[in-house]
């Protein structure tokens, strides 16, 4: 059995997918996210090794917990980078009944990803910005990967959750705000979108790490502003 | 038999016999919609519940006792009627003649009633002092029959927190049969049972009963006298809802006056009241409005009930508690819920009043509860920290439909099982106490089975495990023979008479035991098993303290290596309990459970192999220690949920706090997800669980200014308290532990 590096487990997570979900974390991230509130996720190497079917045994203890709309959320780091792995430890879970859930910037789509969807029951899909230039200044990536993979989520009709972080200054204003809604509204696999307040509480993690929090200057937004940018999200036209 | 005022109820073998279950089976309606039909408070009740805050502030001006009644001795009939304003009350009833004056219960120890008196600068009177000199207290015939070894336990804290100088409490009287036949009747059946003794030979147990029946009786009596003296005949049954609430209200408070018990408990009493207030809202004589107002007027007398206690005994039970617990919902034997329209009615106090530690409302959790109720009782978690949840489906099959909780986790029976309270033991200390050989070295004093201490440089499993054996049979011997002794005496000179009245007088008796520092005990056996500890000994061989190393796997984490240590721990306290006898061939049971005197248990506590320092507390209950959880809130419910109730029958406490934002993003999902949790610990056999839903910035700023938060209410172990009545200590351990946050 292929292992997975594991960087943390989180028996309760709630803010990962809907309902009660055992939550796994994988180690390391091909993107450098300003915003990330996971550095101690990025590097390959430094994770806890598991088996899928180690990681299936503690989710089956938790399941009594999921009710109906529970299940397991993958995250990390990026899942994508350990998609064979996290292949096996989905198909584990549905042939125990436990629904799946991906989180991922999507930025990966090659045959082992393809292969991991097929047993993904809803993608988190996090879409960072709304324009190129910012995707290549702040993540590190073109901004054609997630929409390409977005484009093949909805081919193969897997239920997706948009997700931004709401940075001030980069992505707070209303201008992103309808275009996150226009891309989402292009593609019917999209059932939601979530705007998540940028947080500062990592600041602590990036300085026992010795790196810098490039987005450590900016101000968290004010509930007001998140307030004001769901309301674009929730408008119907 | 049959009476105009049960005219519309179902008739049944309740008739014949004093049978409340029956007459609750036979008549009450499950409800099993939502909360949209309850109302909110009445003007009345907002004028009411604003004079008794007022009075609340007043109390915690005075430093937390408002005036003592040093002359009276407190009993059914000794205080003239008190009101907070009796033309605008519709439940009448106060302990003594003003709300929150608290009155003196010497029975249970006068040194108690007299140190209490005086620690808030008050003499308890000469007429009081000069009676007493002729009368033997509980505590005077206990310490009478304390061997040495006893004395000894109790100075080293091995055992601590005995009933040995106080009312014991946790008994429950069936309050309910008051409203439901009247005194009169239950007067008849008790001289019944009394006269039927004479076919019996007049040994000492059959000579015991009758004089406890003639004292049960003699307080049916007196308390027939108390509600005369408020203008109400109870001698026979209650007529509608508010002489249904008011006399039950009558029983209790006759037991509270009488009885400065640690724990005052309520029973199971909403659903009762239902059946009344469902035939007066079908006959037009009851609205919801009137429905929630007998509520919130009962509750608000619950609220204002005080007893008179000393500062040490609010070091280990802070914030002044009554334990008034009320068990609400559940299911019953027959696959009905139990939740009725009522259920939701005594939670919905907690808006209409505000919240509060009193009443302690604890929800009998049931995988069967409807749905609407689960997410109210979720609903009031998240807005007030004030209700704790008990695993229904594990109780229900041995306890039936119709049992109660006293003080915190301990179930019985309604009037059918009492208990005899009695207090945990520290386990961690035991440990230390068995490597030393017989040695306490926090107190200096030698204690239990002699021998040499543990010589080994490093702690080997088996050498430690043979060693502990040998101290925790010891240990159990000597508690159960402890417990024997003050329960002998305090059935002798502190009877519970008005509670046992409102018992069956074939009373099932249950012994409860109970164990302080599991948590810290078993990280240590695994800290020993898995890791490196090395002992640091003092100049005499004696270990003082530990050098811990490597890798060990810590309770709270769902991993089977150390859980399992928990487990046998509490399977082989029970089973050495049992080896000894017990005082009425009481059954034993046995409790992890500490209320708040984990912070005192740590205090006389050295370091302990698990890295524990000297002096540092131990976890509430049955709770991991803070912050060693290290997979999340699922993981350290898991952890817990693996301690077996049929080993510990007396309950295992776990508290549980999150934060808001780690229950979900919306209200809806918030609440929605704690009853997913719900449901998932209690699936998993779990008993029981204290649901605090709140930041620690929030008890971080309570603690610098407490004028901020006058009724902040937290849960702690069993109970609920206003975070401001807690000592500073306790504050610092409660603001120290686990909070389960979003990541």
């Amino acid at each position: 059995m292929i292992k997975g590096n594991i960087h943390s487990i989180q028996s309760l997570g709630t803010v990962d997918g809907p309902g009660v979900r055992f939550v796994v974390f994988m180690q390391g991230c091909n993107l450098r996210c300003g915003c990330c509130h996971n550095p101690d996720t990025w590097e390959m190497t430094g994770g806890t090794e598991y088996t899928a079917d180690e990681i299936l045994q503690r989710v089956l203890r938790c399941r009594e917990y999921f009710g109906k709309d529970g299940g397991i959320t993958i995250s990390g780091g990026e899942p994508l980078l350990q998609s064979e792995f996290c292949r096996e430890l989905f198909t584990l879970c549905h042939e125990a009944g436990i629904n799946t859930c991906l989180d991922t910037s999507g930025s990966i789509l090659n045959d082992d990803v393809k292969s991991l969807l097929e047993v993904t029951d809803r993608v988190l899909l996090d879409v960072k910005f709304t324009n190129d230039a910012d995707y290549r200044e702040y993540a590190g990536c073109g901004m054609e990967k997630p929409l390409e993979f977005l484009a093949y989520l909805n081919g193969q009709k897997i239920p997706t959750t948009l997700r931004q972080v709401i940075i001030p200054t980069i992505t707070d204003d209303c201008e992103n705000a309808k275009r996150l809604k226009q891309i989402a509204d292009g593609y019917s696999c999209v059932d939601k979108i979530e705007l998540l307040p940028f947080r500062k509480i990592c600041q602590t993690k990036y300085d026992n790490m010795g790196l810098e929090f490039r987005f450590g200057n900016l101000p968290e937004p004010t509930k007001d502003k998140m307030q004001e940018l769901n309301k674009i999200i929730k408008s119907e036209e | 038999m049959t009476h105009e005022n049960w005219n519309g109820f179902k008739g049944g073998v309740w008739q014949d016999e004093i049978n409340v279950r029956d007459f609750i089976q036979q008549n009450y309606t499950e409800y099993t919609g939502d909360a949209s039909f309850l109302a909110g408070a009445t003007e009345r009740t907002k004028n009411l519940m604003k004079k008794v805050e007022g009075l609340f502030a007043l109390e915690r001006q005075f430093g937390g006792v408002l005036d003592i009644d040093t002359a009276t001795v407190s009993s059914l009939t000794s205080f003239s009627p008190g009101y907070i304003d009796k033309e605008n009350e519709i439940i009448v009833g106060m302990q003594t003649n003003r709300p929150l004056k608290r009155g003196v219960s010497p029975f249970g120890g006068i040194r108690m009633a007299r140190q209490a008196c005086e620690a808030y600068g008050y003499k308890l009177s000469e007429t009081i002092e000069d009676e007493f000199k002729f009368r033997t207290t509980h505590n005077e015939g206990v310490f009478r029959a304390y061997t040495d070894e006893m004395r000894l336990a109790r100075k080293c804290h091995v055992i601590t927190g005995l009933p040995d100088a106080y009312g014991r409490g946790r008994i429950i009287g069936d309050y309910r049969r008051v409203a439901l036949y009247g005194v009169d009747r239950l007067i008849e059946e008790k001289t019944k049972d009394k006269n039927a003794l004479s076919d019996k030979s007049f040994n000492t147990d059959v000579i015991r009963q009758d004089v406890e029946l003639y004292k049960q009786i003699s307080f049916l009596k007196k308390l027939k006298d108390m509600a005369a003296m408020h203008g109400f005949d109870i001698s026979g049954p209650a007529r509608d809802s508010r002489e249904a609430v008011q006399w039950t209200y009558f029983a209790y408070l006759g037991a509270i006056k009488e009885q400065n018990g640690a724990a005052m408990s309520l029973g199971r009493v909403a659903t009762f009241f239902d059946i009344y207030m469902e035939r007066d809202i079908a006959n037009g004589t009851l609205t919801e409005e009137g429905a929630q107002e007998l509520f919130d007027d009962f509750v608000i007398k619950l609220r204002i009930a005080r007893h008179l206690r000393t500062p040490e005994y609010n070091e280990l039970f802070g914030g002044d508690p009554m334990w008034i617990t009320e068990a609400v919902g559940g299911m019953g034997e027959d696959g009905r819920t139990l939740v009725s329209k009522s259920s939701f009615r005594v939670l919905n106090t907690l808006y209409t009043l505000g919240s509060s530690p009193e009443p302690n409302l604890t929800v009998l959790w049931s995988q069967g509860l409807p749905e609407g109720f689960k997410k109210f009782c979720a609903k009031v978690s998240k807005d007030t920290d004030s209700i704790q949840y008990e695993n229904d489906d594990i109780m229900r099959p041995v306890y039936g439909d119709d049992y109660a909780i006293a003080c915190c986790v301990s179930a019985m029976k309604l009037g059918k099982q009492m208990q005899f309270f009695g207090a945990r033991c520290n386990l961690a200390k035991l440990l230390n106490i068995a490597l030393n050989g017989g040695y306490d070295a926090m107190s200096g004093i030698h204690i239990g089975p002699q021998m040499a201490p543990i010589t080994d440089e490093v702690l080997d499993f088996e050498t430690v495990m043979e060693r502990y054996d040998i101290y925790v049979e010891w240990l159990a011997h000597l508690y159960v023979n402890t417990m024997n002794v003050i329960h002998y005496m305090h059935d002798n000179y502190c009877y519970e008479k008005i509670q046992m009245a409102l018992h069956d007088t074939n009373v099932e008796r249950l012994m409860a035991f109970g164990i302080a520092g599991l948590s810290v005990v078993t990280d240590s056996l695994s800290a020993i098993k898995f890791g490196t500890v090395k002992p640091i000994r003092n100049e005499d061989g004696f270990i003082v303290d530990y050098d811990t190393t490597g890798n060990f796997p810590k309770f709270g984490n769902d991993d089977d290596r150390v859980d399992v240590l928990a487990k046998e721990m509490t399977h082989k306290f029970i089973t050495a309990l049992r080896k000894t006898d017990t005082y009425r061939n009481a059954t034993h049971t046995l409790s992890v459970l500490t209320i708040t005197s984990n912070v005192m248990y740590g205090k006389n506590t050295g370091a302990t192999p698990d890295g524990r320092k000297s002096g540092e507390p131990f976890a509430p209950g049955a709770n991991p220690m803070h912050n060693r959880e290290e997979n999340g809130a699922l993981a350290s419910l898991n952890s817990v949920a693996k301690i077996s109730y049929d080993d510990c029958r007396d309950g295992v406490s776990n508290t549980f706090s999150i934060t808001p934002e780690a229950l979900g993003k919306t209200d809806d999902e918030q609440v929605n997800n704690l009853v997913s949790i719900l449901d998932g610990y209690f699936a998993k056999k779990a008993h029981h669980i204290n649901i605090n839903v709140l930041n620690r910035e929030t008890l971080m700023d309570a603690y610098e200014n407490p004028e901020k938060y006058p009724n902040l209410t937290i849960r702690v172990s069993g109970y609920a308290v206003n975070f401001n009545k807690l000592s500073r200590e306790q504050q610092r351990e409660v603001i120290s532990r686990t909070f389960h946050t979003a990541l």
